[in-house]
C-alpha cells in the first residue's frame, strides 16, 4: 500500500484512513474478515487442545492456557461480578477477552499485520449486540423490569430535586453512552495505533529511499526506531484494551446484578 | 487509476460508520467462539479446578492423618520405653536382692559348717582325752600299787584298802589336772 502511495510522485503523502480499507481479497471478503475467522479458529484450537488433556499437575502448555483462563475467570469475572454470581458469565468474559486480544495482536504479527478491531463494526457488534443486551437482560431478570429501571435510573440516597438532573444523565450514560464507548474505545485505540505505526514506517521509508537530500536519511532511521518503540507500546495497549473491554463488560454485568450501588 | 480507486474507496468507507457485513460477521464468529468455549472448554476447566481442589484438600487431610498417627506411635513408643526402663530397674533390684540373699545364705551356711567342724573337733578331742585319762588312770593305779608295794615291801592284800588309797590319790590328781591340762 505504501509503495502504491509513494509511486505517485516525489512528495510524501501521509497515510490516511484508506490504509484501513484494503481491496477485498476475493469477492467481497476483506482482510479483517479473514482475520476475524482466523482468530476464532486460533482461540478454539488453543483451548480445545488444552482442554483435551487437562491434568491435575499442568504441563507447560496447559499452564499457559490455564493462566489465560484464570485471568479471565478470577481477575476479571469474579473480581467484577462477585464470587456469588460470576460462574455463568465466565464463558462470555473469557470469549470477549481472548477474541479481542487475539484480534488486536494481529496488528503486530508479520504478514497479518492488521488489528481487526480497527474496523468499528466488530467492536460495536460486541458491545451493542452482545454485552449490552446481556447486561441489561440479567439485570431485568434478577430484579424485574420496574425495579431494575428504578434502581438504575433513580439511585437511592439522593435528594428528590436532584433526580431532575441526575436521572437523565443516568439514562444517557447507562443506556446510550456506556455501550457505545465500550466499543469505540477499542476501535479508537487500534485505529490510531495502527495509523501511527504506518506513519512512522512510511515516513522512514520515504526519508531513507525517496527523498533527494542525504541529510534526511538518518532522520528516516530515527523514524524507524520510533516505529519499533511504538510497536512495543502498541503491544501493551492491545493487551490493555482487551482487558479493559472484558473488565468493563464484567463490571456492567456486576452492577446490573447488584442490589444497589 | 490507482489514485481514483483510492479516492473512491475513501468516499465509500467512513471509519467511524460500521459496516453491516462486519457487524454480522463479528456477531456470528463471536457466537461460534462463545458457543465452543461455553460447551467444551469451560466445563473441562471447571471440572479440573474442582478435581484439583478436592485433591489438594484430600492431600492435606491425609497428611494430617499421617501426622496424628505418627504422634500416636511416638507416644506409644515412649510409653513402652518407660515401661521397659521400669522393668529393667525392677529386675536389677530383684537380682541385687537375690544376690544379697544368696550371699547371706552362703555366709550362714559357712558359719554353721565351721561351727559344726569345731564342735566335732572338740567332741573328738574330748573323747580322746577321756580315753587317755581312763588309760592313764588304769596305768597309774597299777603303777602306783606296784611302786607302793615295792617301797613298802608288802603286798596290799586288802582290796578295799588298796582301792581307797588309790581313789584318794586320784581325786587329788584330778583337782590338779585342769590346771595342768590348761598349761599344756
Amino acid at each position: 500500500m505504501g509503495a502504491l502511495v509513494l509511486a505517485e510522485g516525489g512528495d510524501f503523502v501521509p497515510p490516511n484512513t484508506d490504509i484501513f480499507f484494503l481491496p477485498p481479497i476475493f469477492g467481497s471478503v476483506t482482510k479483517p474478515m479473514v482475520l476475524l475467522v482466523l482468530s476464532v479458529l486460533v482461540i478454539v484450537a488453543f483451548f480445545m487442545v488444552a482442554a483435551r488433556g487437562l491434568k491435575i499437575v499442568p504441563s507447560r502448555f496447559q499452564f499457559m492456557a490455564e493462566s489465560v483462563y484464570d485471568f479471565s475467570r478470577n481477575n476479571i469475572a469474579r473480581e467484577q461480578i462477585g464470587s456469588k454470581d460470576f460462574r455463568p458469565f465466565v464463558p462470555l468474559i473469557l470469549s470477549l477477552f481472548t477474541f479481542i486480544l487475539v484480534n488486536n495482536l494481529f496488528g503486530l504479527i508479520p504478514i497479518l499485520q492488521f488489528p481487526s478491531m480497527s474496523h468499528i463494526g466488530f467492536p460495536l457488534a460486541l458491545s451493542l449486540l452482545v454485552v449490552y443486551p446481556v447486561w441489561h437482560g440479567v439485570g431485568i431478570r434478577r430484579h424485574g423490569l420496574g425495579k431494575y429501571l428504578k434502581k438504575e435510573i433513580f439511585p437511592p440516597g439522593v435528594p428528590v430535586p436532584v433526580y431532575f438532573l441526575l436521572s437523565p444523565i443516568e439514562v444517557f450514560t447507562k443506556f446510550i453512552m456506556n455501550p457505545i464507548t465500550l466499543g469505540v474505545r477499542v476501535f479508537a485505540a487500534m485505529f490510531s495505533g495502527h495509523l501511527i505505526l504506518v506513519l512512522f514506517t512510511l515516513a522512514g521509508e520515504y526519508l531513507v529511499f525517496e527523498s533527494s537530500s542525504l541529510m534526511l536519511a538518518p532522520v528516516g532511521i530515527l523514524s524507524w526506531l520510533f516505529a519499533i518503540a511504538m510497536t512495543f507500546l502498541e503491544a501493551l495497549i492491545m493487551v490493555l484494551q482487551a482487558f479493559i473491554f472484558a473488565n468493563l463488560a464484567a463490571g456492567y454485568i456486576g452492577r446490573a446484578l447488584s442490589e444497589d450501588h | 487509476m490507482v489514485k481514483s480507486e483510492l479516492y473512491l474507496a475513501a468516499e465509500e468507507h467512513n471509519p467511524v460508520l460500521p459496516e453491516i457485513s462486519e457487524i454480522i460477521l463479528g456477531l456470528v464468529s463471536f457466537g461460534i467462539l462463545l458457543f465452543v468455549l461455553w460447551k467444551f472448554a469451560v466445563p473441562k476447566f471447571e471440572a479440573l479446578y474442582k478435581e484439583r481442589t478436592a485433591k489438594i484438600e484430600g492431600g492435606i487431610e491425609k497428611a494430617e492423618q499421617a501426622q496424628a498417627e505418627a504422634q500416636r506411635a511416638l507416644e506409644q513408643y515412649k510409653a513402652q520405653l518407660a515401661e521397659a526402663r521400669a522393668e529393667s530397674a525392677r529386675i536389677r533390684d530383684d537380682a541385687r536382692a537375690e544376690a544379697e540373699q544368696i550371699k547371706a545364705d552362703l555366709h550362714a551356711q559357712a558359719q554353721e559348717e565351721a561351727s559344726r567342724i569345731i564342735a566335732q573337733g572338740q567332741a573328738q578331742l574330748e573323747a580322746q582325752r577321756a580315753q587317755i585319762v581312763a588309760e592313764l588312770r588304769a596305768d597309774l593305779g597299777r603303777n602306783s600299787v606296784e611302786l607302793a608295794s615295792r617301797i613298802v615291801g608288802e603286798s596290799l592284800e586288802d582290796e578295799a584298802r588298796q582301792r581307797g588309797t588309790v581313789d584318794r590319790f586320784l581325786a587329788e590328781l584330778d583337782s590338779n589336772a585342769p590346771a595342768g591340762a590348761g598349761k599344756k
